[in-house]
């Protein structure tokens, strides 16, 4: 989770992901950033984000994003 | 049969008696029979590819809904297996599940390609030969069936969705039938979504007044659009277009922006009566625009504008092609080459470019569309670059969310669009830069005061028909912000309400640009 | 609750239907002036007695060389001339067929210039002959027998959908015959009392087919049909008109026609003559019309035919009947007075000083 919140920060660093939950729905995310966040969680936990999973509700806050992650890891 | 014909009004009615009178448990194969008859009106060869897309598209969602059921079943009863064990089974079953996938795209796209651009592919290959001298091949004479790239993209992310498990497949082929030839929205869109439109399609639907009469004064208003607005600046919007040796400088300038008012008016008045039509049945088709004309930048005004193309392409195009292994792969090499800041943007461009330039090439199987696509996927990456500069000058000027400045934006915007859709006009690139070069060069503002604008083809009352129309355009836009305007007129007293929709309907009788005299024009997106 | 939307619904509808009407009868073409002949089909359904003896139907061959008021004042004989622009043989035939709803004469006169074409020519012509007859099956059946390509048959229906493009050229004779149009003929012919001598005619080039087409002679067999079931007697007329040139070859096939048929086909061309017709006065077109001395002496020749071959009754001690036709040469010779005013004031007439070379 801390590292998630670092790659998020690092990318908007006006916004506080800790308390945020509509990042999708207040366009603060554009397509261009969750094409990137991609990348970089695919770097950081070594899992792939398959494009069906991209979706609001997996990317409107950064707990959320966190679960699909650790999803992704587990069926693995 | 065109929206704005005769048979189809008459259809029209027809379906619409019947749809209420038969039992209600029979309406959605009223829907499909009458989709397949308007599809038959086009010519009974259509009626052979829709039928074809719909069948692949049918048995291999059938097939992919089995192949998981199956991998369910066998894991369910092998529960003792290892994870190894497991993941290698899994891993057979999604590599058969993908190769169904593949063969159904390839196979239904690869139809909608070989009808679309065998003629553009032998041009560039005969434009190559000529350079060698060599003999030319000859071209091959295929009729793009009505629609057939709505439907085909409509088919496609359904099989996607299936594949991907979004939802189950309609196990029932006349249903599924059904939500690919729906026919208000086979000719020009929009490209629902299964989840979308089985919401209501299949349903059964006793009368609603309300609904229905604002299904048929959305019906009415796309008229006016199309038949009062559109049809009518055609006829200046050619005659500038096909003679860009008359008609250059200041004249490019003019039709760039007739164009933006023809494709608004006729484009969005399009969808209007699809949605509207739906809605008279009860059926709620999703809304493809979105005020475009007010949006503030390209990328803005691409998510407003023909929005389910626009999802679609980031569904199924954009985003599996940025989240692909090569793609990543791409990122990390790029990454440890350029250094994080540019590498992290250079697969981001990439598939960026690629989804324009499909786009581009989807419009329309032309260099001309090509690069109409890849430039409007430059300036989003150039706006893009740009940011940080916007950002420091919005912190040094306080103009931000001034009423000035969103005009300014808005105008800018309109602007930029419709100078990229220059390409859209003319015959081919060379001409399209040419035409808008012309427009710095030899401005003749003399033109627009001198009685020249009556020589295209319309007459001062054209004029104020059309003047008259874009405020009626621009009014109802500014007073959609804040909701419904069939709603804020619902709430108004009857002798205001049916006034309005009576001078509606008269001014379509009236005004429209139909009959002889008028030349009966397709819907411009048609052909896409 | 219910009674009270059911009403406001049919008082929308009605509004609507009302405006419509008002909205289709202003765009409508008036014919007042210029293009008068536009007027004559419709003119016949405010006819107030329609009984006649002798109906002819055609094109401008008969509205413009026979005079209705002479035969009446010679023979006795009432008669009624149900002629367009251009009319081609299936208007004919199914005008006919209208007709034959509100009367039935003793005699029809059918002119056979026609005959030579055999498809669909002018759009605005189809109009012309067809617009003015009220909504009926007929009325459709002549619509879909004559359109054009390009042409709708709701548009027949609801001209509105025709005309609506008017409304940006509307000018101040459509708002005055919004509701009421003048006559303009008598009893379908149409006056004109200037002259213009024949001088050159240009020579009849040679036809590839001088068969007339099956499509015709289809039409003319339907005519023949519907006249005998209604014990009608059919004369087939050739004009005295020396334009468009009526061939040898066709004279023929109409002899042999009439002969086949046991119907009476008579030729004026080959009695100019006898009529005393003088295409330097007759004339005001140099020869594809005649004007009113032309259409006269016509008359004169064509009622005495009549009168010859059929039993037809001098009607003019009928005092009704006379009353009638008294008020119809009334405005007739009134008429003739006022257009040669207008000629001796100005050199034309004022009604139809347009330019008009497309029409035949």
């Amino acid at each position: 989770m801390e590292e998630l919140l670092e790659i998020l920060e690092e990318l908007h660093p006006e916004v506080d992901f800790n308390t945020n939950k509509s990042l999708i729905d207040d366009k603060i995310l554009d397509s261009f950033d969750i094409i990137t966040l991609i990348a970089d969680i695919n770097d950081a936990y070594d899992v792939a984000i398959p494009a069906h999973e991209i979706i609001p509700e997996n990317f409107n806050s950064a707990e959320a994003l966190y679960g699909l992650i650790e999803r992704l890891l587990d069926e693995d | 049969m065109l929206f704005t014909s005769y048979e189809f009004i008459f259809f029209l009615c027809l379906l619409i008696g019947l749809y209420y009178i038969i039992p209600k448990r029979f309406q959605w194969q009223l829907l499909l029979i009458s989709s397949f008859v308007f599809y038959y009106f086009s010519g009974w060869s259509n009626l052979l590819y829709i039928s074809v897309t719909i069948v692949s598209t049918y048995f291999v969602s059938i097939k992919l809904n089995g192949l998981t059921k199956k991998q369910k079943a066998y894991l369910k009863e092998n529960r003792d297996l290892s994870r190894e064990e497991k993941k290698v089974y899994k891993e057979k079953i999604k590599s058969k599940r993908w190769g169904w996938l593949l063969l159904c795209l390839i196979f239904n796209l690869g139809i909608l390609a070989v009808i679309k651009y065998t003629n553009f592919a032998l041009s560039n290959i005969n434009s190559i030969l000529t350079l060698f001298k060599m003999n030319e091949i000859s071209y091959v004479n295929l009729l793009l069936p009505m629609g057939i790239s709505f439907y085909t993209f409509q088919s496609m992310s359904y099989i996607i969705d299936v594949y991907r498990e979004k939802y189950e497949p309609e196990r029932n082929i006349g249903k599924m039938a059904l939500f690919v030839s729906f026919f208000p929205q086979l000719i020009q869109g929009p490209i629902s979504r299964f989840d979308d439109l089985s919401k209501t399609l299949y349903k059964e639907h006793s009368f609603n007044a309300k609904t229905f009469s604002f299904g048929f004064q959305r019906v009415l208003w796309g008229y006016f659009k199309k038949m009062v607005i559109a049809d009518r600046i055609i006829t200046a919007v050619l005659t500038i277009t096909k003679n860009p040796d008359t008609y250059d400088g200041i004249y490019v300038f003019i039709g760039m922006l007739f164009y933006a008012l023809q494709l608004y008016a006729d484009f969005t008045g399009g969808i209007d009566i699809t949605i509207g039509i739906a809605q008279m049945l009860g059926i709620e088709v999703k809304e493809n625009f979105i005020r475009p004309y007010f949006s503030k930048s390209i990328t803005e005004y691409w998510r407003r504008w023909h929005i389910s193309m626009g999802t679609w392409f980031k569904d199924y195009v954009f985003y599996p092609l940025s989240v692909s292994k090569p793609m990543l792969n791409i990122s990390r090499s790029s990454r440890a080459r350029f250094g994080d800041k540019v590498g992290k943007r250079l697969p981001v461009y990439l598939s960026t470019l690629i989804v324009w330039f499909t786009t581009g090439i989807w419009h329309g199987s032309s260099w001309n569309f090509i690069v109409w696509g890849l430039l409007n996927g430059v300036i989003i990456l150039i706006s893009q670059e740009f940011d940080p500069l916007y950002a420091r000058f919005h912190e040094r000027f306080k103009v931000k969310g001034t009423f000035g400045f969103r005009l300014f934006q808005v105008i800018r915007t309109v602007l930029l669009l419709s100078s990229l859709r220059i390409l859209d006009c003319y015959r081919d690139v060379g001409v399209s830069f040419r035409m808008f070069v012309s427009m710095f060069t030899k401005l003749d503002i003399g033109v627009l005061f001198n009685g020249s604008l009556l020589d295209l083809g319309l007459d001062v009352s054209d004029y104020i028909v059309l003047v008259i129309g874009v405020i009626i355009l621009i009014g109802f836009s500014l007073l959609q912000r804040s909701g419904s305007v069939r709603e804020k007129i619902a709430n108004k007293r009857p002798v205001l309400r049916y006034s309005v929709y009576i001078l509606l309907f008269f001014s379509i009788l009236i005004l429209g640009a139909y009959g002889i005299g008028f030349d009966s024009n397709q819907f411009i997106y048609n052909q896409f | 609750m219910k009674n009270k939307k059911i009403i406001s619904i049919l008082i929308i509808f009605l509004i609507i239907a009302g405006l419509y009407v008002l909205l289709q009868s202003l765009l409508m073409p008036k014919y007042m002036t210029k293009i008068v002949e536009g007027a004559l089909i419709s003119e016949y359904y405010h006819e107030k007695n329609k009984d006649h003896d002798v109906i002819f139907i055609g094109d401008c061959e008969v509205y413009e060389n026979f005079s209705p008021i002479t035969l009446w004042e010679e023979y006795g004989i009432t008669s009624y001339i149900r002629g367009s622009a251009q009319q081609l043989i299936w208007h004919s035939y199914y005008l006919l067929e209208d007709t034959l709803k509100y009367e039935k004469p003793d005699v029809v006169v059918f002119s056979v210039l026609s005959m030579m074409y055999d498809e669909p020519q002018n759009e605005a012509y189809n109009r012309m002959s067809i617009d003015g007859m009220p909504l009926s099956l007929t009325k459709l059946r002549s619509a879909k027998a004559a359109m054009m390509p390009e042409e709708d048959l709701i548009t027949y229906v609801f001209p509105l959908l025709r005309y609506h493009s008017r409304w940006n050229e509307l000018s101040e004779e459509d708002f005055k015959y919004w509701f009421k149009k003048d006559q303009i003929a008598h009893n379908g012919y149409l006056m004109r009392v200037d002259a213009k001598p024949v001088d050159t005619f240009p020579k009849p080039r040679a036809l590839a087919d001088y068969k007339f087409g099956d499509i015709c002679y289809e039409y003319l067999d339907k005519m023949t049909q519907l006249c005998k079931d209604n014990d009608i007697e059919l004369v087939l007329l050739k004009a005295p008109s020396l334009y468009p040139h009526w061939y040898d070859e066709w004279d023929e096939q109409m002899v042999d026609y009439a002969a086949k048929n046991d119907l009476l086909y008579i030729n004026l061309l080959d009695y100019l003559d006898e009529m005393g017709l003088d295409f330097n006065t007759d004339t005001y077109d140099a020869g594809l019309h005649l004007n009113l001395a032309g259409a006269e002496k016509t008359s004169v020749f064509f009622g005495k035919y009549l009168k010859d071959n059929f039993n037809l009754i001098d009607k003019r001690n009928d005092p009704e009947l006379k009353a009638l036709w008294d008020d119809k040469s009334a405005y007739y010779y009134n008429m003739e007075q006022e257009q040669y005013q207008e000629l001796e004031e100005y050199g034309y007439l004022l009604k139809f000083n347009l330019k008009r070379t497309e029409e035949k």
